[in-house]
C-alpha cells in the first residue's frame, strides 16, 4: 500500500505519540510492530504484535479491523476484521490467530517481523460472564476457536470452571488445546475419526449439562454447532453468546454493511456485526 | 493563522471538510473528536423503515469500493425522536439528508425535518442503485426541477441537492437544481458499477450493481464540479475519493466551497481530522490566510499555442 499517497499517518507504537490522547475516544489507529509470526500448522498463522495502550484495553470477543498488506501486484482498499487470540499485558502484545483464506489473510500472512501492521480498535461489543456461573461450555470449530480463548483466559482467572468443545477436521488444525487445557477440561472432535458430527456433540453438550457443568455455552466458527447449541440452550434455559462474522466496510457503525439476521419473539430484525456485536445473545441468531 | 472558515450561503463552517451521507454516524465519537468537523451530515433517512439490500453489501475494487447497501433505516419517526437529539450532542451545524420516491412524499419530508435542530436540509435524489422511477430524480433535468423546487417551497431551511454523476449532462442538471431553488450542490453520490467473482460467476455484492467510491473516480467527480461551478451560480461541496490534502485542494481550485469525505473513513477513520489539519498546514505554507480563497482559484486559461508551449522550457 502506498501510504504516502494518503493524509493519514497513524502513530507507530513504541515510536511516536498517538494523535488523539483524549480518554474519552476508545478505538484508535496505530501501526504496529510485528513480534512474530509464526505458521502454526499448513493454514493457519500466529501473529504477535506490539500494541498501543488503547488496544491493550481490548475485551474478551473484541475485534481490530486490519489494513492487511497486498499479496499481490494491487493494493487492499478495504480493512479486514480479526478477532483476537490472546493478550499479555506484561509484555503489552496482542496476539492473532488466523486461518489463511482469502487476499485479505493472504496479505498479512506476508508480514514479517519487525514490519508494521496498521490495526484500528478495539472494536464492538464483547462476551460477558456473570459472577453467579461456576461452570461454563465453550464449543468452536476451527479457527473460531481462537475467538473463544480470551473469554475462557478470563473464565480462568474468575475461578469459573471451562470446558472447552474443540472441533477440528483433524488433530492438526486444534492448534490451540494446551491453551483451553491451562483453564479447564478441553476435549477434542474431529471429522477424522467421525467425533465432530453433531449427534456425537450433541450427547457431550447433554452430559456436560446433566453435570451441572454448562451454567452458560459460548460458541464460534460453525452454523451446525451454533444452532446445536441454541436448540440446546433453548430446551435446558442456558444462557448463551455467539461471536459472529460478517464481510465488513467502516467497522464503527456508520456503513451497515455487516449486518446479519437475529430474531426475538418471532420477529425479525438486521443487527451490526461490528458495533451490535460481533458477540450476540445465542438465542437471538438465525445462522452464523 | 489561517481562516479555514467556508460559507455555503448563509451557512458558515468552521472548515470545509464534512463527512458523506453514509459514511458517517455519531458512533465514529469511537475514534475522532467529531466537533472538529465542518459540519454533521446524517445518513439518508426515508419516511418508512426500510430494511436495505440483500448481502454482501460491499466489495473492494482497486482505488476503492464498491457498494449497494440501499438505505436501510428506522424511518422519519424515529429520526426526529432519536437520531436528531444524538446529533445534537455535537457543536457542528447538522445536515439532514432526506430522500423520498416521491416528489410529494419528498416535500413533505423536507417539512417534517424543518426543526430548529436543524441547519440544512441536504436532498439525495441521486442513490444510484434505485430505481430511475422510484427516487433517482437527479437523471433527469425535469424530474430534478420538479423536485427541488416543491421541496424549496415546503421549506426556510437551506437546500442542498445531491446530484447524480450517473447522469449524462450533469451540467444540465445542476442548472435544473438551481432554477428549482437549490442553495448549493453536493456533486456527488456514487457512480453506478458492477463487479463479478470470477470464482463464482456472480456479481460480487447482493444487489448487482453498486455505487463505486474511492480515489479511482476522483477525476472524473472534479472535472463535474469544475464543470457545474461553470454553470450555476450557487456554490458547489465536492465529494468522491477524497483521501489526502491536495484532493481537497484539487476540488476547491475547481470550484467547490466544501468537500464531502466517505471512503477514506473506513481506510483511515480518523482520516477527516488529519485533512482538517493537514489543510490549515498546507494554507499555511503556501500563504493562503483564507482557505475559502482557493474556490474557483484554478488558472484556466485558454490552451497556449502548441508550437509555442512545445517549444517553452518545462516548468
Amino acid at each position: 500500500m502506498q501510504t504516502d499517497a494518503f493524509s493519514c499517518d497513524p502513530f507507530v507504537v513504541g515510536k511516536s505519540k498517538p494523535a488523539g490522547t483524549d480518554r474519552h475516544i476508545p478505538a484508535e489507529e496505530a501501526l504496529c510492530p510485528v513480534v512474530s509470526h509464526d505458521w502454526v500448522n499448513s493454514e493457519y498463522k500466529h501473529l504477535v504484535v506490539e500494541a498501543s495502550v488503547k488496544a491493550l484495553a481490548v475485551k474478551a470477543g473484541q475485534f481490530f479491523n486490519l489494513l492487511c498488506p497486498s499479496p499481490d501486484a494491487g493494493d487492499l482498499w478495504l480493512r479486514r476484521p480479526q478477532s483476537v487470540y490472546r493478550v499479555d499485558q506484561a509484555n503489552g502484545r496482542v496476539e492473532f490467530l488466523y486461518k489463511c483464506v482469502g487476499r485479505g489473510t493472504r496479505g498479512l500472512a506476508t508480514l514479517e517481523k519487525g514490519d508494521q501492521l496498521n490495526m484500528v480498535g478495539p472494536l464492538g461489543v464483547g462476551f460477558t460472564l456473570d459472577p453467579a456461573w461456576k461452570n461454563i461450555v465453550v464449543l468452536g470449530r476451527g479457527v473460531g476457536l481462537a475467538t473463544l480463548a480470551p473469554i475462557s483466559q478470563l473464565a480462568g482467572e474468575q475461578a469459573i470452571g471451562v470446558t472447552a468443545i474443540l472441533s477440528a477436521r483433524s488433530a492438526e488444525f486444534v492448534m490451540t488445546s494446551e491453551l483451553f487445557e491451562e483453564v479447564g477440561r478441553a476435549i477434542q472432535v474431529l471429522d477424522s475419526d467421525g467425533t465432530s458430527a453433531v449427534e456425537n456433540v450433541e450427547k457431550i453438550l447433554e452430559q456436560l449439562v446433566a453435570d451441572g457443568k454448562a451454567d452458560a455455552f459460548f460458541t464460534c466458527g460453525s452454523n451446525r454447532l451454533v444452532q446445536l447449541m441454541k436448540r440446546l440452550g433453548k430446551k435446558h434455559g442456558i444462557p448463551g453468546q455467539v461471536a459472529m462474522e460478517q464481510i465488513m466496510a467502516c467497522g464503527l457503525g456508520p456503513c451497515y454493511v455487516c449486518v446479519k439476521t437475529f430474531e426475538v419473539n418471532g420477529v425479525k430484525e438486521l443487527r451490526r456485526v461490528c458495533i451490535d456485536g460481533p458477540v450476540f445473545d445465542l438465542q437471538e441468531a438465525v445462522g452464523w | 493563522m489561517v481562516d479555514m472558515s467556508v460559507k455555503i450561503g448563509s451557512v458558515t463552517l468552521k472548515n470545509p471538510i464534512m463527512p458523506a451521507s453514509g459514511a458517517f454516524s455519531t458512533e465514529l465519537a469511537q475514534v475522532m473528536d467529531i466537533n472538529r468537523l465542518g459540519a454533521l451530515v446524517s445518513k439518508t433517512v426515508s419516511r418508512e423503515f426500510r430494511i436495505g439490500n440483500p448481502t454482501p453489501r460491499v466489495a473492494e475494487l482497486e482505488y476503492g469500493m464498491i457498494n449497494s447497501i440501499g438505505l436501510p433505516g428506522k424511518g422519519i419517526e424515529y429520526f426526529l425522536q432519536h437520531q436528531i437529539p444524538d446529533y445534537k450532542r455535537f457543536t457542528p451545524p447538522f445536515v439532514a439528508n432526506i430522500t423520498a420516491q416521491t416528489p410529494e412524499d419528498f416535500e413533505a419530508m423536507a417539512r417534517d425535518v424543518s426543526l430548529p435542530e436543524v441547519d440544512v436540509i441536504e436532498m439525495n435524489i441521486s442513490c444510484p442503485t434505485r430505481d430511475p422511477n422510484g427516487g433517482n430524480f437527479a437523471l433527469h433535468e425535469d424530474h430534478t426541477y420538479t423536485v427541488v423546487s416543491r421541496v424549496r417551497r415546503a421549506t426556510d431551511k437551506p437546500v442542498w441537492a445531491k446530484l447524480s454523476p450517473n447522469a449524462g449532462d450533469i451540467e444540465s442538471i445542476a442548472k435544473a437544481a438551481e432554477k428549482g431553488g437549490a442553495d448549493a450542490l453536493t456533486i456527488a453520490n456514487t457512480l453506478l458499477g458492477l463487479k463479478i467473482n470470477t470464482d463464482t460467476f456472480r456479481p460480487s455484492i447482493g444487489n448487482k450493481f453498486g455505487g463505486i467510491s474511492g480515489p479511482g473516480i476522483k477525476p472524473i467527480l472534479l472535472r463535474m464540479v469544475h464543470q457545474c461551478s461553470k454553470a450555476v451560480k450557487i456554490p458547489i461541496i465536492g465529494c468522491g475519493g477524497i483521501v489526502k490534502v491536495e484532493d481537497v485542494v484539487e476540488y476547491m481550485l475547481a470550484g467547490a466551497s466544501a468537500v464531502m469525505i466517505g471512503y477514506l473513513t473506513f481506510r483511515n477513520p480518523s482520516g477527516m481530522i488529519a485533512i482538517i489539519d493537514g489543510l490549515e498546514e498546507w494554507c499555511n505554507k503556501r500563504g493562503f490566510a483564507r482557505v475559502a480563497d482557493l474556490t474557483g482559484a484554478m488558472i484556466d486559461e485558454k490552451p497556449a499555442e502548441t508550437y509555442a508551449s512545445a517549444a517553452a522550457p518545462i516548468g
